[in-house]
């Protein structure tokens, strides 16, 4: 549990933009009895966005277009890895079937 | 990773200008930032380059003095806590997930990329799986054949126990493993037999082998007696003279080849004495034995 001050001081961030990214839904904190309060993946969403933001100049105007396609990446990949934890559990046969169908070329 | 010229990392001239720097880097972090990409470890490694050659270009002091071979290409890489892959897959991730439609429920949409009604993706069709099983049959019932009932908390199967058959031999039932999947068939299922051992049968390949007691007067005299075999009794001859352990054969009453052909059954005798003794026969013996000594050890002696 991380709080607002503390964010601002480990993201290097003026308390006005981070307040802004959590008006815009960049950032989802939790609110508790004394304000907000922060996860570690929410201080490493902070930073990425202040990276994408200051270091890689990503116009304010594209960050929610960037920031829907990549929670949909991770989204899927989540999905993807809970599928292949389901696949790893299937007997050795039918997992051996399924892994040599997704190496041949797809069918058009 | 081999470290790099920062200049040819970011694939600038060692005179680029500080802007012409921050552009470099900036246009290739969007390409390969690992946060942007992840599980490519390709990217991971090659955003490690670029960063760590900004690190050093991008600071002026740290340049000059490269520039003048005070310090080399190894830079300090910048530590990179708080990498957001790493929580975003995971269960912290999932409310910027859900913020985007993407329920935890919901695997509709990716299994629909497999091909259960995908436009244009390749469609799989999966055989199910084997289904594994193992039947204990007796062993007259191995030799014969037999059918057997194999009942399963979802169906039961009907196995034909094919006549000769070996401990171990597994069964193929074509077709009646686990469903599959996108119209696939289902598996097979896969029968390891069991052969259970018998009171006095023993299986030796083809071939039967059994001990058959025999009383003196069978053994010395010989004479005609009855032996079971796997297939019901039949009579054989005992020579005269016969002896513990003296093996006879009976061709063709051993287990059934796929052939038609059988094996053999051997029979290898054993003497018994009446039971209890008898004081006749010993009376006979206390004459007999020391007129006719012989020594069944010879042969034993220790070497």
């Amino acid at each position: 549990m991380i709080t607002f001050e503390a964010v601002c001081v480990v993201a290097e961030l003026e308390p006005d933009e981070l307040e802004r990214w959590i008006h815009e839904r960049w950032v989802l904190p939790e609110s508790g009895t004394a304000g907000w309060v922060f996860h570690e993946v929410d201080v490493a969403r902070i930073r990425l966005i202040k990276e994408m933001r200051h270091d890689l100049a990503i116009d304010e105007e594209a960050m929610p277009v960037v920031l829907r396609l990549l929670d949909q990446v991770y989204a899927l990949r989540r999905r993807l890895k809970e599928l292949s934890a389901a696949i790893d559990a299937l007997p050795p046969e039918i997992r051996a079937t399924l892994l040599s169908r997704l190496k041949e070329p797809p069918e058009c | 990773m081999a470290t790099q010229n920062p200049y040819e990392a970011l694939g600038v001239r060692p005179e680029a200008s500080e802007d012409e720097i921050r552009n470099a880097y900036r246009k290739l972090a969007k390409r390969f930032h690992p946060d942007l990409n992840p599980g490519n470890k390709e990217a991971e490694a090659r955003f490690k380059e670029i960063a760590s050659a900004y690190d050093l270009l991008s600071d002026k002091d740290k340049r000059a003095r490269f520039d003048r071979g005070e310090i080399d290409e190894a830079g300090q890489e910048r530590p990179r806590a708080y990498a957001y892959r790493g929580f975003a897959e995971g269960e912290p991730g999932a409310k910027y997930h859900a913020a985007e439609g993407i329920e935890p429920e919901d695997f509709d949409d990716i299994l629909a990329m497999f091909g259960r009604g995908a436009r244009g993706g390749p469609n799989i069709r999966l055989r199910g799986p084997d289904r594994h099983y193992s039947l204990t049959v007796a062993f007259l019932d191995a030799i014969n054949g037999a059918r057997r009932r194999l009942t399963l908390p979802d169906k039961s199967l009907d196995v034909t126990i094919p006549a000769g058959v070996r401990d171990g031999h597994v069964l193929r039932l074509k077709e009646q493993g686990g469903p599959g999947l996108g119209g696939g068939p289902p598996g097979d299922a896969l029968i390891e037999v069991r052969v259970a051992p018998h009171r006095f049968f023993r299986r030796e390949g083809d071939d039967i082998h059994l001990e058959l007691p025999v009383t003196l007067g069978e053994a010395v005299l010989g004479g005609r007696v009855t032996v079971p075999t796997t297939s019901g009794p039949v009579a054989m001859t005992i020579p005269p003279g016969s002896n513990t352990g003296t093996a006879l054969r009976l061709k063709g009453r051993g287990v059934p080849r796929p052939d038609g052909s059988r094996g053999d059954q051997y029979v290898s005798l054993k003497v018994m004495l009446p039971e209890g003794g008898d004081k006749e026969f010993g009376d006979f013996l206390r004459e007999w034995a020391p007129k006719h000594p012989y020594d069944p050890r010879r042969g034993m002696e220790a070497p």
